[in-house]
């Protein structure tokens, strides 16, 4: 096991991070603000209760997975992207490194900056709603394996893009809708019965329903189903990197 | 000597169809310097890239100190540093990190002090603190090969390391390999600079078509090919080639002061006594003599447009 080639790619990725930390941090802060202000400041005014949660309170889950979600993508794509753009990618490619090696310090520091950003998001809230988490151990568990699962999906992305269009398309097209249409800002109940039943399709509601659970202890979807979910989730993204490295697709000539 | 680097029928087809390398056999030899020639096209990255993993081989094998690049790669890749032809860099990276980040890649353990001799060597430590993107082009190659050396291989690949390089930072890059060589390094070059191989390369190996043309120890690669020429320089000049010249093909130069012969330093006779003999008794006046040995240029540029044309 290379772990010093893990290592030296998290460094080099984190260090990419910090240099750019302000803005790093400014713009998922900034707009989590606006979302308190929009939904819950104007919406929540109408809204007040949800399940005995005050509406203010409910989106927190949501918003920081929204974040979350958006973050893990955006930065293990551009990560492992960049390196195939300036065609520094050789090293990779050249070095006596595994794909999980590779895969490791790229996703692990995408989900690190991913997870500081979704605490950084969770102090926020504090400023603005009254908040208390049921369950502090499974909510880390669930953001922790959230930002690892997705990081790994924006890996494959990153790899499979063969321009930045590509690179935004997915996150545009259908992580932002799912997660949106995943009951972030609302309870699933809240649908008509039709909704509820397509609702159930969408990925994302396992996660933010799991999510919600670890904060509020009530959930759209039984637990278990979201860390099922969850875990599966993982485990197809790691078939999915090792049948690209084992194949060299998009990487190898 | 041992090969630490064998190639054995290695052929790359594109996945557009195209071969670049055909049916390649090569041994490296520890410690020597090869130089790989070829023209534009021939498949030079092409080799170095399916050696190093970077590009998947359609058949054949090779093996780095006797580990299999794809069964054994992480012992193989371990041993084989390149500075490929392209200037790849992070540009806002720090030259000692991206250094470092090799290094760490590669498995070895932190050693700023080894870092610090090899950008020294490479007069960029002074450099070390800038972002790449302000250093200028050749320093940016010297930045590939401080990469490519961070973490001590023993092959080591140079894909036109002088490109856009000028010519005093050249020979520094030259003491560079030299130095390298005595620490016992492997070094595969490709140059289009014969003048390059010339002076570094202990063997020299064509490559043209994806095809190896010859390997072959430089100095009698310009034993065997290499035609040398005398060159009399006359007082006088003449209007034509003496009649009692007419046998030996010279060829008359510089206004008619200078008679070249070309001869074969193999042959049993060269001739030159039967020419100087003749001379004499022509009663041309000789101010100079002089004898050339062709160079590895001419005897590259004969080899692939010989073969081109065959
Ligand atoms: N990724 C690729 N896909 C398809 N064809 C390629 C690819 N890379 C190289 N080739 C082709 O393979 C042949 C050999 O290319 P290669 O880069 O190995 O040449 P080279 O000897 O290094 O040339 P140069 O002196 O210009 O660097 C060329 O005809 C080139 O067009
Ligand atoms: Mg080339």
């Amino acid at each position: 096991m290379n772990l010093t080639a893990v290592a030296a790619i998290y460094k080099f990725e984190m260090a990419r991070t910090f240099r750019t930390l302000a803005q790093s941090i400014v713009s998922p802060v900034l707009s989590t603000a606006l979302y308190f202000i929009v939904f819950g400041t104007a919406i929540g005014s109408r809204i007040e209760q949800v399940e005995g949660v005050s509406y203010g309170a409910f989106i927190v889950p949501g918003l920081i997975m929204l974040t979350v979600l958006t973050q893990s993508i955006a930065n293990a794509s551009f990560g492992i992207y960049f390196p195939k753009f300036i065609g520094t990618i050789y090293e990779l490619l050249s070095a006596p490194a595994s794909f999980l090696e590779i895969t490791a310090g790229y996703v692990l520091a995408a989900a690190t900056k991913a997870l500081m950003i979704g605490l950084i998001i969770l102090a926020t809230a504090y400023f603005f709603v009254e908040l208390t988490i049921a369950h502090p151990i499974w909510m880390i568990v669930f953001l922790v394996l959230t930002c690892l699962s997705f990081s790994l999906f924006g890996f494959i992305i990153g790899i499979w893009a063969k321009n930045f269009e590509q690179l935004q398309l997915i996150p545009l097209l259908a992580v932002t809708p799912l997660v949106f249409l995943g009951g972030a800002f609302y309870s699933v109940s809240m649908l008509p019965p039709a909704w509820q039943g397509i609702t159930m399709f969408n990925p994302v509601l396992y996660l933010v329903s799991g999510f919600r659970w670890s904060f509020f202890g009530m959930a759209d979807v039984p637990v278990g189903w979201s860390i099922v979910a969850i875990f599966g989730f993982l485990i197809a993204c790691l078939a999915a990197i090792a049948w690209i490295f084992r194949t060299g697709w998009r990487l190898r000539a | 000597m041992t090969a630490i680097l064998s190639v054995d029928r290695l052929t790359k087809t594109y996945a557009g169809g195209f071969t670049a390398l055909d049916d390649v056999s090569l041994d490296i030899r520890e410690g020597e310097i090869l130089a790989l020639l070829g023209p534009n096209g021939a498949g030079k990255t092409t080799l170095i890239s399916t050696v190093c993993g970077i590009t998947q081989a359609t058949s054949g094998h090779v093996t780095v100190g006797g580990h299999d690049t794809i069964t054994a790669y992480r012992a193989a890749r371990e041993m084989i540093g390149l500075v490929p032809q392209e200037i790849n860099l992070e540009p806002f990276e720090k030259v000692i990190n991206t250094v470092r980040f090799s290094r760490g890649l590669f498995g070895r353990p932190r050693d700023d002090a080894y870092l610090e001799k090899i950008l020294r060597q490479l007069s960029l430590w002074d450099k070390k603190d800038e972002p790449i993107r302000s250093l200028s082009g050749g320093m940016k190659r010297r930045v590939l090969i401080a990469k490519a050396l961070s973490h001590e291989p023993r092959v080591l690949f140079l894909d036109e390391p002088s490109a856009g390089v000028d010519v005093e930072l050249r020979r520094d890059m030259w003491a560079v390999v030299r130095q390298l060589q005595e620490d016992g390094v492997t070094i595969i070059l490709t140059t289009h600079y014969i003048e390059e191989a010339e002076t570094m390369a202990d063997r020299i190996a064509v490559i043209n078509g994806g095809r190896i043309l010859l390997v072959e120890e430089k100095a009698a690669l310009m034993r065997r090919m290499g035609r040398k020429e005398m060159r009399i320089e006359l007082k006088e000049p003449v209007t034509r080639i003496p009649s009692a010249l007419a046998d030996f093909g010279l060829t008359l130069e510089a206004e008619g002061t200078r008679l070249v012969y070309s001869y074969d330093r193999q042959a049993s006779r060269t001739g030159i006594v039967r020419l100087l003999s003749a001379l004499q008794e022509t009663g041309l006046t000789v101010a100079d003599v002089e004898t050339r040995q062709s160079s590895l240029e001419e005897i590259f540029v004969g080899l692939v447009t010989e073969r081109q044309s065959a």
